[in-house]
Formats: structure tokens, sequence, C-alpha cells
């Protein structure tokens, strides 16, 4: 039992992402509102960038500013002093994207509202097959 | 100045999108112009990467200056080059095409769609010549976000079909982060031509196998490889006329590159061999989308649901000849001048497809009797389209296949012969039915003006006719050689084509 949690601790932003990432694609797949469908589409962008945000991550080190690191006056600038900043700048795009792709889905969502009166996926393919 | 192109390509429809955009408020009907003169500049900037890059090399171009490994790398070989010709000039002639059916199918918002139709062909020839893997997942979501609504214009099931596309689309961009967070871990690296060079000593830990695994999966369902499909047939059957020509030709093919670029360029064939038979994997996984996407076809009574289900199979046989590439001394040439062939067939397919819908709003098999005697020349061009797919010599189709058996039979993996000509087969199935219909069976008129002649206009008819004619000259052109050089570079920057 030791074991198994000193694993998971050992590695806990991976299985945190994991776990987060599980959740939305179930919502994907297995929920037929299509508003909580896009909720987990959500969760599952976050998860990645969550991820992403996490390897940037390093002990003890802090912001990626030169003048800010631990004795930065008295010796020479040591990588490890500093968290990796490009993870994070990667994830300001995706997080564009990821903002740009809700903003697409609720959009549609409203006009997928408009013509079938009902969000839910089931009713919508029982009012496709009517026609 | 030549080595500046990849990027002028990439901005200028950017640019000239914006200029769309906000012309749009004072003058609708300029949209257009702006659009053609932008897609004009761009095959005419390919052709000149293209030259170049046969007489001088790859061209390298970073962005802002930055060296390759810390800043963005615009890389183009002979692989990118040959696609960005194909790409930019499938785009031109489909924007001429669709100048009609826009203002037929959205009246009130046309700068709107050629803002949105230009931020399309920004994000598909991006991806085409980066070399970088960050920036080809951002240009690969503004491709599929303008993708997205593009398909959701549509009328009936469009918008439904649309979300289902968005939702499963953003899973596939999803893993493909994921991979290239895995990669990011183990190399520090993004860069194509970098992680190339930093990989090798990695290629057995587990974490590059899965950014593998995750990799594919999320170009397996940009492509719509066989389980993976499930979002294409509505999408390419309910969008506006336009947009199915564009997303089953240019956005289709550009996906397939991308993942012809990430196997063979980034990870290359060594890793390959060191891991799962992933070239046996695809070449099974192509069979299967090969019988099953003509089988899907053959029941469908909707003429574009059917070419859809028609490309499933299609990109069945661009799969099935990657996965052969390593085995057969042809390397890559099938999977090449099949990208080419098919864009340029299903490209004449769905504008007579949608030239039918412009002009008598038919969507349905069985209502177009007598078609072959009212709209004369676009049934033409899709009577010899229907011929090249089938693989009539000297057709664009017959090289296929034959490049395709050539490789078979080199690789010695006989029982593809078997689900070709299977394949072939249920392709005459499904087409001859739409020939008996359209030039044989005839009905009972009841009103005399259905028998005169109702062509489509010229703006469309002539960029089918040009397809329908190129259909045929394709496959001339590829038998006297004049393309080969082109391919044969590609196989040998890939190490391809000697086993």
């Amino acid at each position: 039992m030791n074991e198994l949690i000193s694993i998971i601790m050992s590695k806990l932003n991976y299985w945190i992402y994991i776990v987060l990432m599980m959740i939305g694609l179930y919502a994907m797949i297995a929920k037929k509102n299509l508003v909580k469908k896009i909720i987990g589409m959500n969760i599952l962008q976050t998860a990645v960038i969550l991820f992403f945000i996490s390897l940037g991550a390093k002990n003890k080190a802090t912001i990626p500013i030169i003048i800010h690191g631990h004795a930065a006056e008295s010796h020479a600038i040591q990588a490890t002093d500093y968290i990796n900043p490009l993870p994070h700048v990667l994830m300001l795009t995706a997080i564009v994207v990821a903002v740009a792709t809700l903003g697409v889905a609720l959009a549609l969502v409203i006009k997928v509202f408009q013509q079938y009166q009902t969000l839910e996926e089931d009713e919508i393919l029982a009012q496709l097959k009517d026609e | 100045m030549s080595h500046q192109l990849p990027a002028i390509i990439v901005v200028l429809p950017l640019v000239v999108s914006f200029f769309i955009f906000f012309s749009g408020w004072w003058v609708q009907r300029a949209g257009f112009p702006l659009a053609i003169g932008a897609l004009i500049c761009c095959v005419l900037l390919s052709i000149g990467i293209l030259k170049s890059v046969t007489t001088g090399g790859a061209i390298h171009y970073w962005l802002g200056g930055w060296e390759p490994p810390w800043g963005i790398e615009y890389y183009v070989d002979h692989l990118n080059a040959f696609m960005l010709v194909l790409v930019s000039s499938l785009c031109l002639f489909t924007a001429i095409y669709a100048k009609r059916t826009v203002e037929a199918e959205m009246p009130g918002s046309v700068a709107l769609f050629w803002c949105l139709y230009l931020l399309l062909n920004t994000g598909i020839l991006g991806i085409i010549v980066t070399g970088d893997l960050f920036n080809l997942f951002v240009l690969l979501e503004v491709a599929s976000l303008t993708g997205y609504s593009l398909v959701a214009i549509g009328k009936g099931r469009a918008r439904f079909a649309s979300i289902r596309y968005l939702i499963i689309g953003t899973i596939g961009a999803s893993f493909y982060l994921i991979g290239i967070g895995y990669l990011y871990i183990m190399t520090g690296s993004l860069n194509m031509a970098d992680l190339r060079m930093i990989l090798p000593p990695l290629y057995e830990t587990k974490v590059i196998q899965a950014a593998f695994v995750f990799i594919f999966i999320g170009f397996g369902i940009k492509i719509a490889l066989f389980p993976l499909h499930t979002w294409q047939p509505d999408a390419y059957t309910y969008a506006p006329s336009a947009v199915s020509v564009i997303i089953s030709t240019a956005v289709a093919k550009t996906s397939v590159y991308a993942l012809i670029r990430v196997i063979f360029s980034v990870f290359t064939l060594d890793f390959i061999k060191g891991f799962l038979p992933v070239f046996d994997i695809l070449c099974w996984m192509a069979a299967i989308a090969m019988i099953a996407g003509s089988i899907f076809a053959i029941v469908q009574n909707n003429f574009k649901k059917m070419l859809a289900y028609s490309s499933i199979a299609n990109v069945g046989y661009i799969v099935l000849a990657i996965g052969l590439a390593p085995f057969c001394t042809q390397g890559l040439s099938p999977a090449l001048i099949h990208i080419l062939n098919h864009a340029v067939i299903k490209a004449c397919m769905f504008m007579a497809a949608c030239a039918f819908i412009y002009k008598f709003d038919l969507w349905d098999i069985r209502k177009f009797a007598g078609l072959g005697r009212r709209m004369p020349f676009t049934c033409f061009a899709l009577l010899l389209a229907i011929l090249a797919m089938i693989g009539m010599p000297p057709s664009a189709g017959f090289v296929t296949k034959w490049y395709l058996i050539l490789a078979i039979l080199d690789a010695q993996k006989y029982p593809f012969l078997i689900f070709i000509f299977v394949s072939t087969l249920l392709m005459i199935v499904y087409f001859w039915r739409l020939i008996e219909i359209i030039y044989i069976r005839t009905t009972p008129v009841s009103n005399p003006s259905d028998l005169q002649i109702a062509e489509a206009p010229l703006s469309m008819l002539i960029p089918s006719l040009i397809f329908g004619g190129l259909t045929f000259a394709v496959g001339i052109v590829w038998m006297t050689g004049i393309i080969t050089p082109v391919l044969d570079a590609v196989n040998s920057t890939f190490g391809l084509g000697s086993r």
C-alpha cells in the first residue's frame, strides 16, 4: 500500500492530468447533452494545459527573470534556479485555441437549439430519423 | 529573396482575409476579387518555391531571425513544395467555382465567407510549410476551427454535423498536443529536424512510444481513417457546396501530409523498426477502410454522402501506400501519386454533385434520371472522373493502381492485391449505378422544358471541366515521368526506396 502511494505521489501531476483527461473523455463520449459534451471537451483541454504547465516546474526555482534569482548578484546564472518558461508560453497559445474552440462550439450549440428546440443528442437523432 | 517565400505564402492570405472582413462592411462584392487575387499570388509563389527547391535544395526560413531549436523554422523540401503547388491550385480553382454557389447559398454574408475561406487556406498552407511541431498544432487548429464554422453554414443537418465534427476533431487535436508534450519532456525541443537528431538514443523509451501512439491517433481522426471516420460523411455531405469541395480535397490531403511528415521526418523508420509493426497495422487498417468505405458507399442514395464514403475508401488507398513504403523500392511514390490523383478526381466529382444541387436542388441519386441530357458538360466531366476513379488507362486512377500493385508485388504482401481488386469491383458497382441512372434510364416527361439543356453557369462549369480533363492529363503526365524526380527526391530524403 505504501509503495502504491509513493508511486502515485512521486508523479502526482501526471496522475491528476490523466484523471482529468479521463473525466473529460468520458463526458464527451457518454453524455447525451451537447453542452455537457462541450464541458467535457473543455475539461480535456484544461487537463492537457495543466500537464504542460507542470512540466516547467522545478523544486526551489523562481520565475525566469534574471534579477529575481536566488543570489543572482553574487554568482553566475544557474538554469536550475529558474522554472522553464517555454511550456507556459506554449500554453498561452493553447489557451487561446481552447477559448476559440469553446466559442465556436457554443455558437453552434445555440444554432442547433434554434433548429431542433432541444440539446439532447438522442432527441435530435430521433427528429432526424423522422425527416 | 527565395528563402522568404514560405513565410509570404502564409502571411498573404492571412492579411487579405482581414482586408476582406473590413471591406465587407462597405462592399460585399469586394471579397471575391480580393480572395482570387491572393490565391493567384499563392499559386505563383508555390510554383516559385517548387522551382527554387528543385534547383537550389531545401529552403529554411527562421521566423523573426531566431535560430531553429529556439525559434520557429519554416522548412520546405520536395515533399512540401509538391503539396504546396497541389493545395494552392486546388484552393484557387475551388474559389472560382465557389463564386456562384456562395452567392446563392449565403446571400448577405458573402464577404464573411471569403474571409473564413482565406483563413482556412492560411491554416492548410501553414501546416505544409512549418517545421515546428507546436506551430503545426496551432495551424491545424486554425484550419479546423474555420472548417467547423464553414461546415455549419450549410443547410439541414449541417449544424449538427458540424458540432460532432468539432467534438471529435478537438479530441484529435488534444491527443496530438499530448504527444508533443511527451516529446518535449524527453528532448526539450519542438523543432522537427532537431527532434530527428535528438531522438535516436531515446527510441526504446515508453514515453516516446506513447507520444507516437497519441500523435498517430490524433492524425488518424483528422484524416478520417476508417474506425475514426464517424464525423466525416455528415460533414462532407451537409457542408455548403464550395466547402465540400475544399475540405474533401485540400484539407483532407493536408492532414495526410502532416501524418507522413511526422512518421518519416520526426520519428523515422529506425524508431518504428524497434517498436510495434506500425506499417503492417497501417496496411491492415487501410485494407479494412477500402472495403468498408466502398460497402457504405453502395447503400447511399445521397450522392454527396456516397462521395464522402468513397473518400474514406480512398484514404485507405493512400494509407495502404504509406504502409507499404518501407518494404518496396517505390517508397512513398504511390502514396504521393494517389494524394494528387484523388484530390483531382474527388474535386471534379464534388463539383459535379454541387452543380446538380445548385441547378435543380437534386441530392438523391434515384432522381438523377435524364441529367445526362440536361447538363451534358457537367455529366461529361463527372463521367471522366468516374472512369479515372475506377482506373481506366491512361487515367490518374490507373496510374495509382498500377504503382500500388507494383509496390505490393515488390513488398511481397500479396493479400492486399485481393483487397484492391475487391474494392475496385465495389467502386464499379456504386459508380455504375450512377452512370446507369444519369445516362441510360429514362423517365416519362410531363413537361417539355424538362428536356432542354440547363447547364450550370460558366464559372462552375469551367473548373469542373478542367478537373475532368486533368483526371486523364495527370495520368499521362505521371507516365511521361516529368514529376518523377520530385518523388525520387522525397524518397531519398526519407531514406526510402532501396531495401
